[in-house]
């Protein structure tokens, strides 16, 4: 795995692809047990984000993720901006003066964003929040050794899946308690679209 | 919906504009931002004091910045927080190389966005604290928050905070006096009528011309119970009531009380359940230091008030009494 700055870019666009395709179902998801401005939300950060992205040139894949964390922190809003934005940052941060960036310092970035996540929300495993999906990915990543995009695709999808059977502890949807069983939680849902557009956009050249 | 405004998008902006042309000689519009700062930040080696947070409680939180308490105010939209990049320009500009101090009300939005931005500018090499006000004794955890919310006691935080850093306080020493007045102060709330949001048009909420709602946010969120009107005085018993059910006085104690109008109550109404709660102290051999009687943390156009109870120490006492040339705080 090479991730460079023109694959990141890749990377970047492709999730905005889904995000934009996905828009109404993750604010339907939202509307069921949160606020209902998710998929709103985000299509309006990631559609900024590729515009930013694509007006500059960046040094490093580190520069470029860092542009994405800032422009998702200012404009999703709401408690997914920070998140997302931390997200990205926590991956920027940890990717500095790595370029390209390889296997293993992806999946320690990964790890960094997953912590991030977790202390900007004050959230744990196990509370139906897009924490559910990046401290398993994190630990995927760093115990697979190597990339394989189509079983890091599915193992996304399944942590997101997962999510379906938990009560909500964290969030809106924690108002909801037990009721929110049998409901995805959509910042899971938009995370998966991370990991599957990275999948996405690494197998391409293979 | 009836309100003077342009563009019910707009108002944030507009309102800015507005502000900053009304007190040049104390405020200043950053441009581009949504943040309005003191006329001459940033201040040399004094520490620069940020609070903020959705828009639609003015006089908070632009009206208290100036000479004695905050340096920078951060607009987000109407009950909406402000985003880490908004925050983060504050801060830039108030940092006068003591530090920067952050006044966050406990809403779950504020705390992450403010939180996000204080980690932004420690890796752009500013010192930065922080404390969280939750003096609103209603409810534990609502609609906008885990724990208890920051309503109008968040402007003792400003006043004291202020004092402390116009003195020439370390970041530390302010970071301390803000958690003092954290704990020792107490709120609660009570609505007539809602609010409308701008953008939103119509109201946040419905009360019947003959309920009131007990403990009631100040973005509409619900408090504890929604039931007949009482008189003035029996408002007054309730929230003094549920407040100092959670604060220690002792006899001969001396608190300063604050009696909020929430946006639309005239002030004679605020006067008349001020003078209930001072009965109501005396009786409890509380003795109020000073009292506050105003519009100081609004919800829009809501009709309803808040009591706030700040029990106080001498350091306390001085500092509230210290001068301020705030906008809408003047000492």
């Amino acid at each position: 795995m090479e991730l460079t700055v023109n694959k990141g870019l890749a990377w970047l666009k492709t999730i905005n692809e889904k995000i934009q395709e996905k828009k109404d179902y993750l604010t339907d998801l939202d509307q069921a047990i949160g606020d209902g401005d998710h998929g709103i939300n985000m299509a309006r950060g990631f559609q900024e984000v590729e515009k930013k992205v694509e007006a500059n040139d960046y040094a490093d894949v580190s520069d470029l993720l860092k542009d994405a964390a800032m422009t998702l922190m200012s404009k999703v809003g709401g408690a997914s901006g920070p998140l997302f934005g931390t997200a990205f940052l926590k991956l920027s941060m940890s990717l500095k003066e790595k370029d390209p960036v390889d296997y293993p310092s992806f999946s320690t970035a990964v790890g960094a964003a997953a912590e991030g996540i977790k202390q900007r929300g004050k959230a744990g495993q196990g509370e139906k929040t897009m924490v559910d999906v990046w401290v398993p990915m994190a630990e995927y990543l760093q115990n697979a050794q190597e990339f394989k995009p189509d079983e890091l695709e599915t193992k996304a999808k399944s942590a997101m899946e997962a999510t379906k059977e938990i009560s909500a502890k964290r969030g809106r949807a924690a108002y909801l308690g037990d009721r929110s069983i049998g409901h995805l939680d959509p910042g899971s849902v938009s995370s998966y679209y991370i990991f599957a557009a990275l999948a996405e956009t690494l197998q391409e050249r293979k | 919906m009836k309100k003077i405004i342009n563009d019910p998008n707009q108002v944030v902006q507009d309102m800015i504009k507005g502000m900053a042309a009304a007190f040049p000689e104390c405020i200043k519009h950053l441009p581009e931002t949504t943040v309005i700062v003191r006329k001459e930040a940033p201040i040399h080696h004094k520490v620069g004091l940020v609070s903020g947070g959705g828009s639609g409680h003015e006089p908070a939180h632009a009206g208290y910045i100036g000479e004695g308490m905050l340096d920078a105010a951060v607009a987000g939209e109407v009950f909406t927080s402000p985003t880490p990049d908004q925050v983060l320009e504050a801060i830039k500009a108030v940092d006068g190389g003591a530090g920067v101090f952050l006044i966050i009300k406990n809403y779950t939005g504020d705390v992450l966005n403010f939180e996000m931005a204080a980690e932004l500018a420690e890796a752009e090499g500013i010192q930065v604290e922080k404390v969280i006000v939750n003096d609103d004794v209603a409810v534990e955890d609502s609609s906008f928050t885990s724990g208890r919310r920051g309503i109008a006691g968040t402007v003792f935080v400003h006043k004291i905070t202020g004092a402390k850093a116009e003195k020439g306080a370390s970041l530390e020493e302010v970071k301390q006096v803000a958690e003092k007045v954290v704990a020792n102060v107490r709120s609660m709330g009570m609505a007539l009528t809602s609010g409308t949001v701008p953008a939103a048009g119509k109201p946040g909420f419905q009360l019947a011309e003959n309920e009131m709602e007990i403990g009631i946010g100040i973005h509409g969120e619900p408090g504890i119970e929604r039931k007949d009107i009482g008189s003035a005085d029996e408002i007054a018993e309730e929230l003094i009531n549920k407040v100092l059910a959670d604060m220690n006085f002792s006899d001969g104690d001396e608190a300063a009380v604050m009696v909020n109008g929430l946006g639309a109550t005239p002030e004679m109404e605020l006067f008349i359940l001020n003078a209930k709660v001072q009965e109501l102290l005396a009786e409890k051999n509380i003795n109020v230091y000073k009292t506050f009687v105003d519009e100081y943390m609004t919800s829009l156009e809501m009709a309803g008030c808040s009591v706030t109870l700040l029990k106080l120490d001498d350091e306390l006492k001085e500092l509230l009494d210290a001068p301020s040339k705030a906008v809408s705080f003047k000492i």
